[in-house]
């Protein structure tokens, strides 16, 4: 990654204009043509750099819900409940983290009654407790990440 | 404020959520897929914008790649009367990524507020955390961190919830 790439992500994290060219658009700023931020940006999506381009949406404004998970797994059933987890496409994310609740996931359906039926399906197939954590409250930030 | 999005609208959500086509007319291009004009998706896509449905329109970092190997979710129990407040507070770091009031699962886990702080290194994480605890001050009556060991699983939010195939779990820290 060199100062370019630096550049544009941390110029980028937002703001990409809604224009019939948005990439020569964005590229004037960086000193570069619409063709060079688009290939630069290919690549660091081929590299892991970037995970996404493009609209983050957020799923509260559509009637989605979502919830965090609190899981504690034996350490010897780790992986098989990992796969049972993961294999629900409702789950988002899923970390494993340092304490006795050591699995941590998000579930993200359209309805509230799915993102409910997930989290009893993963107890019935598991035989694990779900701790089940709500957002009460949101507050807003917005980070950006410094490349 | 709830937006109420039409069949037009979900399916550019549909269409972009994965993102934007890497061309130098993507809207045009998403536009011709969906067989609407593209002056019309772009005007519902500012609409959005303004809206809250899309957060931003940009790059999005893997912070991992970026070298932000410690990724801690701090909990905090404060008085119910003070989260507004300790948010506002966290929110104010400006190195708090996301920041949420969840219910206090008691006995054991007493914390109700969360947030996700990161850094490149132990150390420099470590030191967050007391910062946070210093702008918290005695709003704070206990807290923890819980640094990610692992990535199990990471994918962006799915309108359709079909076609989704789980990576293979990888190294928070290599």
């Amino acid at each position: 990654m060199d100062d370019t790439d630096r550049a544009i992500v941390n110029a980028l994290q937002g703001g990409f204009p809604v224009s019939e060219t948005p990439f020569a658009d964005a590229a004037q700023s960086l000193g570069l043509s619409a063709e060079q931020l688009i290939t630069r940006i290919k690549v660091l999506r081929q590299r892991g750099v970037l995970s996404r381009f493009g609209p983050m949406y957020n799923a509260d404004r559509f009637g989605g819900h979502n919830t965090l998970v609190a899981m504690e797994v034996p350490a010897e059933r780790f992986d098989e409940v990992t796969d049972i987890v993961n294999s629900f496409a409702e789950v988002a994310h899923n970390y494993q983290r340092d304490h006795r609740l050591n699995m941590w996931f998000v579930i993200a359906a359209e309805t509230r009654e799915r993102v409910a039926q997930v989290l009893t399906e993963v107890q019935d197939r598991t035989g694990l407790l779900a701790h089940d954590l709500p957002k009460l409250t949101e507050f807003h930030i917005g980070l950006k990440f410094e490349a | 404020m709830t937006h109420l999005l039409d069949d037009i609208d979900r399916a550019i959500i549909v269409a972009t959520q994965d993102g934007l086509p890497l061309v130098e007319r993507p809207y045009d291009s998403v536009a011709a897929d969906l067989g609407i004009d593209a002056a019309e998706l772009r005007r519902r896509v500012q609409i959005m914008l303004e809206s809250g449905v899309i957060r931003r329109i940009g790059v999005v970092p893997n912070h991992y790649a970026l070298g932000y190997a410690w990724n801690g979710m701090t909990v905090w129990d404060v008085a119910d009367a003070d989260v507004a407040a300790a948010g506002a507070a966290l929110c104010g770091l400006g190195f708090v990524s996301h920041c949420y009031e969840r219910p206090r699962l008691l006995p054991d886990w007493p914390f109700n507020l969360f947030a996700m702080i990161h850094a490149r290194r132990k150390d420099d994480a470590d030191q967050l955390v007391v910062r946070a605890a210093q702008a918290l001050g005695v709003m704070n009556r206990g807290h923890r961190v819980l640094y990610s060991t692992r990535i199990l699983k990471k994918t962006g939010l799915r309108l359709k919830g079909n076609g989704d195939v789980p990576p293979q779990p990888i190294p928070a820290r290599a």
